[in-house]
């Protein structure tokens, strides 16, 4: 097929992971001296330990797929499928290890909203800088300048440094550059991920619109509603491929109902603990126990999973805790066993703790778990990302419209109607 | 249509006219940097003109009253100040162009375009304060009455060697830094060592007097040799004009500016995986 606006073929990234360097993020120079100057005094053995340490991981892995011009195309995997890989791909902002990709047209991605803005500068010299970032020329800026800031609802704060300005004119600036943007092929990311729903709702209408004025789209969400409304195709990315493609409803159905590999446990012990903890009590695993694929979960299922641990030292008055996170890093809820099981006191020995969050209707989206033991003498131990639930529209709820819903929680409501 | 290709490995085909085409960003990330610079701290530009005029008098309270030192017919002050022209445009470029892909981490992981433009940008901005300078060496040569030769037409491409040993340089060091973070710690220690092994409060005549020709000539391997002697040469009349030195310095400045381009765009697909 010859109408095609991208073609990928056979595409992969390869990146090496340093286990060494487990818990510090960059390399130091002066750790690259001392581990050249011990080989260079004949200590073989680190260099041994050092090759050892370093594996290679494919992102993704003889991905190929093609979109038509004109298309919207949702892309949908669970978190480190390898999406934002293949967005980075794409946009060039990184280079593929093999295969190759072919555009036709001119390419704008947005992976973010407000790139590059700049809190001391002015809202009109942020249109400029951010409308240049996004790939505008300087007399298309020009051009849609007022329609820009018509779209955003500015005027008045024109001439004030961003830094000023509310949250939420921050992002409706930085969008409304985004939204006019003309390009041919439009890649964006979960930009929608971010601010209010009220926010969220006009992104969706813009690349709607985007979708319908005849642009090539490729839409990367977990939000399957977004997907399912926008999307006609999409391309199901599992372990770094292709997993399925075809119709969107087809799709995102097999993505929200099939049973993923992914392994129902989550081992605490390969994450790094927050640096106040303790240490006496040590948080192992935590495990998927309800009836759905592991960490995904159709809204307004029970969530319950396990959490295993070990007691090195007897403890008093132990407590386990339960944080709760929105995507945006709010934190929605917090708990503690302290409430339904006070003064346990422990001898040294494997424990496990049960959860189960009954009837806590969360909006589609990812959430982050936080976990932290606690005894009389202080924090034990504490993992405040341990791990991530999906939540996906279910067959149970798709009388609801849940992308209609703003917040986070939808809670049991009584209406009653009096006349 | 424009048709294009992302293959691995031959993303370098476009190198060159991709940069043509961001040109645009490139004006724009300048004036970005230039206005947050002077808009930021509350003394600006009264900080672009305080630093070199303080360490002005500085040089010429040690260098010239207390040591004693040739000044080749100058006023010290002038003296010392047509040196600091370049070399403090030289240090903050470093400085400031080694920092400039971390600051912009956040840009280099969200957007596509040639790296090369942060760096760049970064020393336009500090070639903005030396244009400032340079207002302040005009008040200074007009305080002194010493009027420039002929000679100062050949100013523009003592700059631009000034400018393009500067962007070698900075090119090596901000790829080095998104490497090994803890470089940061050594630009500063090369801009303070610098600054003592270039010829900006002394002659670089008295070098020669009393180390030898020789060691004249191995000095001359820092490029900044070559360029505040020609800044110099340009503004005092009884200078001499230091060949072998200006030789040298665009020789090192070639290097220094192949090497960084070579090494920059060797490392700079990986940046936005390590950043």
């Amino acid at each position: 097929m010859s109408d095609y606006a991208i073609k990928v073929e056979g595409l992969g990234k390869k990146y090496l992971l340093r286990h060494q360097a487990a818990g510090r993020r960059y390399v130091a120079l002066r750790d690259v001296l001392t581990e050249k100057a011990k080989t260079l005094f004949g200590n073989r053995k680190s260099e041994i330990g050092n090759r050892k340490s370093t594996e290679e991981f494919w992102a993704l892995k003889d991905i190929s797929f093609e979109v038509k011009s004109g298309e919207a195309v949702g892309i949908i995997g669970r978190n480190g499928a390898g999406k934002s890989t293949l967005l980075k791909l794409l946009s060039r902002i990184t280079e593929p290890t093999t295969g190759r990709i072919r555009l036709r047209g001119r390419v704008a991605s947005l992976l973010e909203v407000g790139t590059g803005f700049h809190p001391e500068l002015t809202g009109r010299e942020n249109i400029f800088l951010n409308g240049a970032i996004l790939g505008m020329k300087r007399i298309e800026i020009m051009k849609k300048f007022d329609e820009i800031v018509d779209f955003a609802d500015v005027e008045k704060f024109l001439d004030t440094p961003v830094k000023r300005y509310s949250s939420g004119m921050y992002m409706r600036l930085a969008f409304a550059v985004a939204a006019h943007l003309e390009p041919e092929i439009l890649v964006v990311d979960e930009v929608l991920a971010v601010g209010d729903m009220e926010f969220q709702k006009k992104c969706l209408g813009k690349m709607e619109d985007a979708s319908k004025g005849g642009r090539t789209v490729l839409f990367v969400s977990h939000n399957m509603d977004a997907i399912l409304r926008m999307c006609a195709r999409a391309v199901l990315i599992k372990q770094g491929c292709v997993a399925a493609s075809g119709p969107s409803r087809e799709i995102v159905g097999r993505y929200t109902h099939e049973h993923t590999s992914q392994p129902n446990r989550v081992v605490l012990g390969q994450q790094v603990p927050a640096p106040y903890a303790r240490r006496g009590i040590l948080l192992h695993n935590v495990d998927w126990t309800a009836s759905s694929a592991p960490w995904t979960l159709g809204f307004g299922e029970a969530i319950s999973f396990s959490v295993s641990f070990e007691c090195l030292k007897p403890a008093r008055s132990v407590e386990l805790g339960i944080a709760l996170y929105a995507p945006s890093g709010t934190e929605i809820a917090s708990t503690s066993s302290i409430a339904t099981r006070p003064s346990v006191h422990l001898a040294p020995g494997q424990y496990k703790f049960n959860v189960v969050y009954e009837s806590l209707k969360l909006v589609p989206n990812t959430y982050m778990f936080g976990i932290g033991i606690k005894s009389e003498a202080g924090c034990e131990d504490h993992f405040p990302k341990a791990f991530t639930v999906d939540v996906v529209p279910s067959t149970s709820s798709s009388l609801f419209q849940t992308d209609t819903f703003e917040g986070y929680i939808v809670p049991n409501v009584a209406y009653e109607l009096i006349k | 249509m424009r048709e294009f290709t992302i293959e691995a490995g031959k993303t370098e085909r476009h190198y060159w006219a991709d940069l043509w085409r961001y040109r645009e960003l490139f004006f724009f990330l300048s004036w970005r940097d230039i206005l947050v610079r002077y808009k930021q701290t509350v003394i600006g530009i009264l900080w672009a003109v305080l630093k070199p005029l303080l360490t002005m008098i500085v040089f010429t309270v040690v260098f010239g009253k207390l040591a004693k030192m040739s000044s080749e017919g100058m006023p010290y002050p002038v003296f010392v100040f047509v040196a600091l022209l370049p070399w403090q445009f030289f240090s903050s470029a470093l400085a400031e162009a080694s920092n400039s892909l971390i600051t912009n981490a956040n840009m280099i992981s969200k957007i596509y375009f040639p790296r090369l433009v942060i760096p760049a940008s970064a020393v336009i901005v500090c070639f903005v304060d030396f244009l400032i300078s340079a207002v302040i060496l005009a008040a200074l040569l007009a305080w002194y009455r010493d009027w420039p030769t002929w000679r100062v037409v050949f100013l523009p491409a003592f700059t631009l060697l000034a400018f393009l040993a500067s962007f070698g340089i900075s090119l090596w060091l901000a790829a080095l830094n998104v490497k090994y973070r803890d470089f940061r710690y050594i630009v500063p220690f090369i801009v303070q060592f610098g600054l003592y092994i270039s010829p900006v409060g002394f002659s670089s005549s008295t070098v020669r007097e009393k180390a030898g020709d020789f060691v004249c000539h191995l000095y001359a391997l820092n490029p900044m040799v070559g360029v505040v002697n020609g800044f110099r040469w340009a503004f005092g009349s009884n200078v001499p004009f230091d060949t072998f030195g200006l030789l040298m310095s665009v020789a090192v400045m070639l290097l220094l500016v192949f090497s960084g381009i070579k090494y920059f765009r060797a490392t700079e697909k990986a940046f936005a995986d390590i950043i």
